[in-house]
């Protein structure tokens, strides 16, 4: 089961998702400041930032405890883990075994556990308010995210993320189950919007405590404590979109040099569309949020119907 | 050799209360004799059960002398095997715990009871495991029921512990009764009361089914699955926490055993079975977790944790017996041990947390979540168990709780590969148990934080002091196998294919060619060590900020006060909201009015759903009727010694050859 791809390609694969993450904020900010007539950041700030972030100090509350220092560490070790069992393109992943699927979501999970208890470690209200809405949509998500994963598995036959994730790429285009995958991709789309915190479900540059989600879990962490956060969430929003690539540009090339750079310029394209979703939509209401995420359930759960024909 | 420890220890573990009766009422002598008499006998006891499990050996005995001209047929094999290691684990941890918690010198009353009913529940729960036929089952599943009323209902002065206590009997014998009719039936096709695989000429597919519904019933009535869960909350969350921790790894494990068992006497279980068994319990887990999120209390939340446990358990029993009776080996072989590790992992992670709780308890003497706050700075030992305690029951890697839902979901994604359609539809328990998966962790990050993380809400919580060591080291014990069996669960997969070869006709693979666990315990290694090194750095790096640690940023406010916080029910609101529809939550609120607001107050609470809306109104409407029936239940001891009497008398007649006679006079 297990087998590892040749060396060079998991270089590539350990080098990108350590260093490209925080490129796709970079795109995206640059893609909302376009919108917005504006010049934007630099499109390397946010590497600036996570430079500037480790070099500081740190300031605790007297109120937290281990807890708090555990919440980035695990949430960062546990998306690279997750990292490491997403195929890239049209590589394999470097770990792949039957049910990793499960590890995945599970890792994730993982995370969250330990960033929302990091949150109401400060005691604070409103950490303890932004914890409980990242909990209330993961739930909302994540059955979504798994009725893709039985589209995925229905169709492929297969039971690990890079078999089954290279499925679509493996057959020819005409024979591919069009609705499907049009219906997962959109649920899955949904899904990273809101697991990364992003317009429609969550702004991340929102300037009011009240409304926020992911940023006011965080409000505590400072210095390097920040920057791993942040490293942390850039990486699951280049996992996520890794994953979602799969389904809705299953493109491949023959040309062996030209597969990376395809790989790379999909990803930066993905995070553009990202951008124009953020630029040309406001945020919902707190309350329709759960509105937009059960419909992301629905469509997967379509897709899935659809497959038992 | 294995048969004869386990009897032993459950002979031993029967007696060990007595030593408390032999000492002074003040006395620990008494508590502490019976301690070691239940360590070493569980001990004893656990070591013949895992050798069974793993030999895959089966040996029988007649037991003599403990009812008169009735021979107790025991037998041990895998499956029991299987369950009698947990019930002596329990027997290790429960009285060791118990030394700290609940000491004779400050329970004088309670203390002895106590410890003789801990004692005859243990020995009963491995007897129901022992036992080969029909009677020896009922009679000691009647010590089992009788024993856990006598511990649910330990403080009999408060009116919740005797409310709990009577709605947990009434329920057992209901299940009893259930029981009665099982082996009835049973008895009636084999013609023994020998509990033995039936031969399909015994009994037709309708029997069958019968037998397996009156299982289902009386079975699921004692796991606590939904909706015969009822007697359950109460029950789990007024009894001592050792004795919680007993009641709910091992109790409701007991009616999975017979569930089991029952299942593999049958020789053609239908699919639609296996079906009922597996959408009850997607309804257990899902509903379950629900409700655990709309509680307050400490206990009550980790009691309804264990329906959705449990629902979790039948889903991989109802993959089993979907597979065994369409002859899908895979599905049989991941649903069946999915659901018997859980079965484990559930026992240690679940008594774990209970044990962590009672410490909460035995500190703050409180079970209410919103007064507690900041406990990890107070008890860090108990923090630091709870968590682990926490993370598991949420399956989250690298703890044991993801080892056993790993297979569970594996086989459910086992059926979405299947070419038939409508056996893919199976699979849809999957994004079930992944939304179960989230709702755990939403409710015990709400538990953990709201008891153990912040500042304390209330004076009693600010006053806490760890536990001693012998409430410490059970729950270490607990962890440790927590970890040990999430870091590598391959040490647990001979047991499991020792269980799995006794399943009838099985002739699958083993289930380390169907488990990718090598992988697994790479990365779960790897998540360890690349969290203690990032913590170790992190812990580092902010030394000089621990020294000159700050107030909490509350967006520019200066004086944050620990009243405001957000309470457990703020952080649950958002959910409970979500399935309103179902928990149906009772909001009082006296909201601030006016220019100068006087007292305004506000109180949520999820009232459990069968016992309060729709048990208790029933029963009260009955109860006015059913008060004629009080002439005959007055109190006096006279009168109920004529009753047996009288009884006595029925019964002796009913021996006489009535008919016979008549014939012979007639004859004449």
């Amino acid at each position: 089961m297990n087998f590892l791809p040749d060396l060079f390609d998991l270089a590539m694969h350990v080098l990108l998702l350590l260093a490209m993450p925080p490129l796709l904020l970079g795109v995206i900010n640059k893609t909302k400041a376009w919108f917005g007539g504006r010049v934007g950041p630099p499109l390397l700030q946010p590497y600036y930032d996570l430079a500037k972030l480790m070099r500081k100090d740190v300031v605790l509350s007297a109120t937290t405890t281990w807890m708090f220092l555990a919440g980035p560490v695990v949430t960062l070790a546990a998306v690279v883990l997750a990292g490491l069992l997403v195929p890239l393109g049209r590589f394999d992943a470097p770990i792949c075994f039957n049910g990793d699927l499960i590890l995945f979501a599970y890792l994730f999970a993982l995370g969250r556990f330990f960033t929302t208890a990091a949150a109401l470690d400060t005691g604070s209200s409103f950490e303890g308010m932004g914890a409980s809405r990242e909990v209330t949509f993961a739930c909302l998500a994540e059955p979504a995210l798994f009725l893709a994963f039985l589209v995925l598995v229905k169709y492929s036959g297969a039971l690990s993320l890079t078999r089954m994730l290279h499925a679509p790429m493996a057959h020819e285009l005409s024979t591919l189950p069009f609705a499907p995958l049009i219906l997962v991709g959109a649920g899955l789309f949904i899904v990273l919007l809101a697991e990364n915190c992003r317009i429609p479900v969550d702004d991340p540059n929102t300037h009011l405590e009240l409304t926020m989600i992911h940023e006011v879990m965080v409000l505590d962490h400072s210095g390097p404590l920040l920057g791993l956060v942040l490293y942390g969430a850039a990486i699951k929003l280049f996992v996520l979109s890794a994953v979602l690539l799969h389904v809705i540009a299953p493109f491949t090339t023959d040309l062996a040099v030209a597969a990376w750079p395809l790989f790379a310029f999909e990803m930066l394209a993905l995070a553009a569309v990202i951008g124009v979703v953020e630029s040309v939509m406001a945020r919902l209401q707190m309350r329709h949020v759960p509105t937009l995420l059960v419909s992301a359930s629905l469509l997967c759960g379509f897709g899935f119907l659809l497959m038992l024909r | 050799m294995s048969l004869e420890l386990t009897l032993g220890a459950c002979g031993a573990c029967a007696l060990s209360g007595v030593f408390g009766f032999l000492s002074a009422r003040r006395s620990p002598l008494g508590q502490t004799a019976a301690a070691a008499v239940m360590v070493i006998a569980s001990a004893a006891g656990m070591v013949g059960a895992l050798a069974a499990v793993i030999d895959g050996t089966t040996t029988t005995a007649a037991v003599r002398g403990v009812l008169p001209d009735w021979p107790f047929q025991v037998r041990l094999d895998p499956l029991s095997g299987f369950f009698l290691a947990p019930i002596f684990l329990l027997g290790i941890v429960g009285p060791v715990y118990g030394l700290g918690y609940w000491r004779q010198a400050d329970h004088v009353r309670t203390g002895r009871r106590l410890g003789l009913c801990y004692g005859l529940l243990v020995a009963g729960l491995a007897l129901v495991a022992l036992s080969a036929d029909g009677a020896t089952f009922l009679f000691a599943w009647e010590i089992m029921a009788l024993s856990a009323f006598f511990l649910v209902a330990t403080e009999d002065h408060e009116r919740e512990a005797r409310y709990a206590g009577w709605v947990y009997l009434i329920a057992a014998h209901v299940g009893t009764l259930l029981l009665f009719a099982l082996f009835a039936i049973l008895r009636a096709a084999t013609g023994s009361f020998e509990l033995r695989r039936l031969a399909p000429e015994e009994a037709g597919l309708g029997l069958q089914t019968v037998i397996f519904l009156l299982a289902f019933a009386g079975f699921g009535l004692k796991a606590g699955m939904m909706p015969l869960h009822f007697w359950l909350p109460g029950a789990h969350a007024s009894a001592p926490s050792h004795v919680s921790a007993i009641l709910s790894a091992i109790v409701l494990k007991i009616g999975i055993y017979g569930l089991i068992r029952t299942s593999m006497l049958l020789p053609d279980l239908s699919i639609a079975c296996g079906l009922l068994v597996l959408v009850s319990g997607v309804a257990s887990a899902v509903f379950g977790v629900a409700f655990a999120l709309g509680q307050h209390d400490l206990k009550r939340l980790l009691a309804y944790h264990s329906i959705e446990n449990i629902g979790i358990i039948l889903m991989g029993l109802g993959l089993a017996i979907v597979g065994a009776a369409t002859r899908r080996s895979e599905w049989l072989v991941l649903g069946l041990s999915g659901c018997l590790l859980h079965v484990w992992n559930h026992c240690l992670f679940k008594a774990l947390l209970f044990l962590a709780a009672g410490s909460v308890v035995h500190a703050t003497h409180t079970r209410e979540i919103d007064e507690l706050g900041g406990l990890a700075k107070r008890m860090p030992l108990t923090a630091a168990m709870f968590a682990i305690g926490a993370a598991a029951i949420c399956g989250l890697p690298p703890l044991n709780g993801f080892a056993s839902e790993f297979l569970v979901y594996l086989g459910l994604f086992h059926a979405a590969t299947d070419d038939s359609a409508a056996f893919s539809g199976v699979a849809l328990a999957a994004p079930a148990l992944a939304l179960v998966g989230t709702l755990a962790v939403a409710c015990f990050v709400k538990e953990f934080g709201a008891v153990f993380l912040g500042a304390p809400r209330a004076a009693h919580a600010a006053a806490a002091i760890e536990a001693p060591w012998s409430m410490i080291a059970p729950m270490a014990l607990l962890a440790a196998l927590c970890a040990a069996i999430g870091l590598c669960p391959l040490i647990v997969f001979p047991c499991l294919d020792g269980v799995l070869a006794t399943w009838p006709g099985f002739s699958g693979p083993r289930l380390a060619e169907l488990a990718p666990y090598p992988s697994m315990i790479a990365l779960g290694a790897a998540l360890v060590l690349a969290a203690g090194v990032g913590v170790l750095y992190v812990h580092r790096r902010s030394a000089r900020a621990r020294r000159a640690a700050v107030v909490t940023w509350d967006c520019g406010y200066l004086l944050p006060r620990a009243t405001m916080q957000y309470t457990s029910s703020s952080f649950a609101a958002q959910l409970v909201g979500l399935y309103r529809w179902i928990l149906r939550p009772r909001i009082q609120r006296a909201p601030p009015a006016g220019v100068f607001p006087g007292r305004s107050q506000f109180a949520s609470h999820v009232p459990d759903v069968v016992l309060d809306g729709v048990l208790s109104p029933i029963w009260y409407r009955f109860k006015s009727r059913l008060a004629v029936l009080r002439v005959l239940q007055h109190g006096r001891v006279q009168r109920y010694i004529v009753y047996i009497l009288v009884a006595l008398c029925g019964l002796l007649l009913s021996l006489v050859p009535v008919m016979d006679l008549a014939r012979k006079l007639v004859g004449k």
